[in-house]
C-alpha cells in the first residue's frame, strides 16, 4: 500500500492542497497526518475540516504542539505562534476544537509508529536535530520505522543492530529503500511553513511493500497564501518566510 | 534473525540453490534458478552470525540498497534482494568468465592491453558515477568482462550511493577497502569523491604495466598512510622502454590530492581513448620521485589534501563536460565564427569542461576508398590544421583540446558513434543554410539532434544571410556537405 505522510501543514490550504494533488498523483492509497495542522497559517477551518475528512475515510492523525495550544493556553510559545494560535482559536468551531483536542500523540500501525515530534516523550514536543535525538527515539520504541515532523526540516536516521547511527538528509524524488536490519527515523518536512531552505511545500510518499520512502516536494501558489495571513492581520514575518523556506 | 539452511536443494524465496561457487570472507555465493527467469543466476548471502565482523553485514546492507538502483551494460543486473529480517541476500545475474583477478600471474601485460583493459573500467566507471555512486574496491577482483567487451563491476558493499544514506560513513572510524588501491583522501574519511575510483584505477593500471603495486601490499595504518606524502617510483624509473603518455595518465590518477586527478571517469577514458593527443606535462618525464624536501613538506606543513566542500557528485560530473563541437571545413566563415562563439559560451561556464573539434572526411559510398593514398592523407593531416586554427582564439590549453577528423560515408553517424563512444555531453553543430541541399542531403545536424545521446545546440545564423543563398546551386554543393 502507498501512503502519503504529511506534516505541520500549519493552516496552509495553498500547500496543503498542492501536496493532496501530488500525492494522489504519486498514486496514494492512504493519508497519514503527522500532527500541527493550524498556527501559522490563515485557513485553519479548511485545513481542519479536510483532516476531519480524510480521518473520517480512514486516514490516521496525530496531534502536534500547535493543536494542543489550541484547548490548553498552557503550551509556550513564541510571539509569533502565541498570536496566530489566538487569532486560531477564534476561528474554529467547537467540533473542530474537539477534534483537535481528541487526537492521539502517538499512532501505531503494524511496525509503524506515526508521532508529531518524537517517541520518548511525546508530550515533551522536543525537536530531532541530531543522531542522539534520534537515538532517544528510536529506543523508546519498538517500531521499525517512526515517522515524525516538527522541526520542518527532512532527514533520516538509522541505527543499526548494534546500536551505531546514520543521519542522512533525503534528496527529493530518490527514494530510500528501508531496509528491516536496521530500525529507522523518518523526519518528514513541513507542508504548510518549509524550513529547510526549499520554499516548496514538503510530504512523503511510503510503500509498505517496497518499504521505500521518497520525499517530495510540491510547489504551491506562494503569493496567495502570504496573502491571505496578512489580510487576516496576522504577524507579516509568517507570510515573508514562506517565500524563502526558512 | 532468522536462521536458514543454506545448502544445495535449498529453496529461499523460490530459488534453488544449486552449487556454492564461491565462500568469501564476508559471504558465499550460490548459482540459483527461478522458474520464471532464464538467465543465469547468483545468489549472494552474507556470512551473519555471532562473532562475525559487524562490516560484513552493515556492507552487505549498502549493497542490498545499491544495487537495485544501478542499471545498464556495466553492472550485474540484479533481481531480489532478501529481506534482512528473514533471509538476507541479493540474486544478480550471472556474468560468465573470471575476474581480472586471474591476469595477475601475467603481468606486466603489454601497454596496449593495459590501456584497453583500463579504458573499458573507465568507461564502467563512467557510467556508475552518471548514477551517483562511487565504488571505492576497484581492483582485479571486482571487475569482469563481458563477452562483448564490457568491464562489469562488481561487489558493492563498500560503495557511496550520493543521493542514499551512507550506512558506512558513520559506522566505521578505519576506513574499509583493499589497502593497495585505496586512495589517500579515503583516509582522511572522504567518502563522496568520484576521483577515488580514478586513483585505484591509477594503482591498477600501474601495478598492470609494471607488475609493482605502486604503494606496496602494506596493510597497517601506518603503511597506508604514507601514500599521503610520499608518491610511488615513476613508471620509467621501472621499466625503461614505458611511454611518456602512459606515465602521464597513471601519475596524474595517482596524485595525492584529487584535484589534480583527471576531473571526471570520463575525461579519464577520452585521454586513454586518444593517447596520440595526450599533452605531455612535466609528469610524463619523471625519472625519480619527489625529493624528501617535497615529502616532508607535504607530511610535516599540514594536511596535504585541502578540506574543501565538494558539490554533489552529479555537480561534479556537470562541471566538467566533454563538449563536441562539429565543424565543416568548408563551411562558410559565419557559421564557423558562430559556433565558435557557441563553444566558448559553454566552455566558459565549465572550467574543466574539454573540447574535441570533429570534422568528418566524407567517404563515397560507391567507390573504394583509397584513405591512405597521398591525397587522402594530405586532406586528413590538412582538415586537423583547420580545425585547430579554428579553435586557436579559443586560446585553450592543449590538456582541454582534441581534434578528431572522421572518416565515414554517413557524416550525422560518424558523429553519433563518436559522441556515444567518448561520452560526450554536449554536440554543438552547425546546421547547413542552404536549403536546397539540405532537402537533396538530409540535414545532418537534425540527425545529430534527434539521435543524439547528449545535448545538442544547433548553431544557426540568422535567416537574412540564409536567403542569399537560398536555392542557389554552387559548384561547391557536392563538397560542402559534410557537417
Amino acid at each position: 500500500m502507498r501512503l502519503a505522510l504529511l506534516a505541520d501543514i500549519h493552516a496552509n490550504r495553498q500547500a496543503f492542497a498542492a501536496c493532496l494533488e501530488a500525492a494522489r498523483a504519486r498514486g496514494a492509497e492512504r493519508f497519514v497526518f503527522l500532527g500541527d495542522y493550524v498556527g501559522y497559517g490563515a485557513d485553519p477551518e479548511w485545513t481542519v475540516e479536510a483532516v476531519m475528512g480524510f480521518v473520517g475515510d480512514g486516514a490516521l492523525a496525530v496531534r502536534g504542539n500547535h493543536d494542543t495550544a489550541i484547548g490548553s493556553p498552557a503550551e509556550t510559545m513564541n510571539a509569533e505562534a502565541q498570536a496566530a494560535i489566538e487569532w486560531t482559536r477564534g476561528r474554529l468551531s467547537a467540533p473542530e476544537r474537539k477534534f483537535l483536542a481528541e487526537l492521539p500523540l502517538t499512532r501505531q500501525e503494524d511496525d509503524r509508529l506515526y508521532v508529531h515530534s518524537e517517541a520518548s516523550a511525546p508530550a515533551k514536543w522536543r525537536y530531532v536535530r541530531s543522531s542522539a535525538d534520534a537515538g532517544r527515539s528510536l529506543i523508546a520504541t519498538d517500531a521499525h520505522i517512526t515517522f515524525c515532523g516538527h522541526i520542518h526540516r527532512p532527514a533520516l536516521y538509522s541505527m543499526s543492530a548494534t546500536g551505531k547511527m546514520t543521519s542522512f538528509v533525503p534528496i527529493s524524488g530518490v527514494g530510500v529503500q528501508l531496509l528491516t536490519g536496521r530500525r529507522w527515523l523518518a523526519v518528514l518536512g513541513s507542508v504548510g511553513q518549509p524550513r529547510d531552505g526549499d520554499p516548496a511545500a514538503s510530504f512523503a510518499m511510503f510503500d509498505t511493500v517496497s518499504r521505500e520512502i521518497t520525499w517530495c516536494r510540491a510547489p504551491y501558489d506562494i503569493e496567495t497564501a502570504a496573502q491571505r495571513i496578512r489580510d487576516n492581520g496576522l504577524p507579516p514575518v509568517l507570510a515573508d518566510r514562506l517565500f524563502v523556506g526558512r | 534473525m532468522a536462521k536458514f539452511l543454506v545448502e544445495s536443494g535449498a529453496i529461499i524465496d523460490g530459488f534453488t540453490l544449486g552449487e556454492c561457487v564461491h565462500r568469501g570472507g564476508m559471504a558465499t555465493l550460490w548459482s540459483v534458478t527461478r522458474d520464471d527467469i532464464a538467465a543465469p543466476l547468483l545468489m549472494k548471502i552474507p556470512r551473519i552470525s555471532e562473532g562475525e565482523d559487524p562490516a560484513a553485514i552493515v556492507s552487505f546492507e549498502m549493497e542490498q540498497m545499491i544495487l537495485p538502483k544501478l542499471e545498464g551494460v556495466h553492472v550485474p543486473h540484479c533481481y531480489a534482494a532478501g529481506d534482512f529480517a528473514r533471509h538476507a541476500y541479493v540474486v544478480v545475474k550471472r556474468i560468465p568468465g573470471q575476474t581480472l583477478y586471474r591476469r595477475l600471474g601475467e603481468l606486466p601485460l603489454p601497454y596496449e592491453e593495459a590501456r584497453l583493459i583500463a579504458l573499458k573500467i573507465a568507461d564502467a566507471l563512467c557510467d556508475l558515477h552518471r548514477q551517483n555512486v562511487i565504488h571505492h574496491d576497484i581492483k582485479p577482483s571486482s571487475i569482469m568482462f563481458r563477452p562483448t567487451g564490457e568491464a562489469v563491476l562488481i561487489d558493492f558493499g563498500l560503495s557511496h550511493h550520493n543521493q542514499l544514506p551512507d550506512l558506512l560513513q558513520e559506522e566505521f572510524r578505519v576506513p574499509y577497502g583493499t589497502a593497495p588501491y585505496m586512495a589517500p583522501e579515503r583516509l582522511l574519511g572522504v567518502r563522496d569523491d568520484p576521483r577515488s575510483d580514478l586513483f585505484s584505477l591509477g594503482v591498477l593500471l600501474y601495478f598492470f604495466t609494471t607488475g609493482v603495486r605502486p604503494f606496496g601490499e602494506s596493510e597497517t595504518m601506518a603503511g597506508m598512510r604514507r601514500r599521503l606524502w610520499r608518491d610511488p617510483y615513476p613508471p620509467r624509473q621501472l621499466r625503461a622502454d614505458y611511454p611518456p603518455w602512459l606515465q602521464e595518465i597513471v601519475l596524474r590518477c595517482l596524485e595525492i590530492d584529487p584535484v589534480w586527478r583527471y576531473p571526471t571517469a570520463s575525461q579519464l577514458a577520452f585521454e586513454l581513448a586518444h593517447p596520440d593527443q595526450i599533452k605531455l606535462t612535466a609528469r610524463s618525464e619523471r625519472l625519480k620521485r619527489d625529493p624528501l624536501s617535497t615529502v616532508w613538506r607535504r607530511r610535516f606543513n599540514g594536511n596535504p589534501i585541502e578540506p574543501r566542500s565538494k558539490p554533489a557528485v552529479a555537480a561534479q560530473l556537470a562541471a566538467s563536460p566533454i563538449v563536441a563541437v562539429a565543424i565543416d571545413t568548408d563551411g562558410s566563415n559565419e557559421l564557423n565564427d558562430a559556433l565558435r562563439v557557441a563553444a566558448e559560451r559553454i566552455l566558459k561556464t565549465s572550467p574543466s569542461a574539454r573540447l574535441a573539434c570533429l570534422n568528418v572526411l566524407k567517404l563515397a559510398r560507391v567507390t573504394i576508398d583509397r584513405t591512405l593514398d597521398d591525397e587522402g592523407n594530405n586532406k586528413h593531416v590538412g582538415r586537423l590544421v583547420t580545425l585547430k586554427h579554428w579553435a586557436a582564439p579559443l586560446k585553450l590549453d592543449e590538456s582541454r583540446l582534441t581534434a578528431h577528423v572522421l572518416e565515414a560515408v554517413d557524416p550525422a553517424g560518424a558523429i553519433l558513434e563518436f559522441a556515444d563512444a567518448n561520452h560526450v555531453d554536449h554536440i554543438v553543430i552547425g546546421a547547413r543554410q542552404s536549403s536546397f541541399a539540405r532537402t537533396l542531403l538530409g540535414s545532418t545536424s537534425a540527425k545529430v539532434a534527434t539521435e543524439a545521446p547528449c545535448t545538442v545546440t544547433v548553431v544557426r545564423l540568422p535567416s537574412r544571410a540564409m536567403e542569399a543563398g537560398e536555392r542557389k546551386e554552387t559548384p561547391d554543393d557536392r563538397s560542402m556537405p559534410v557537417i
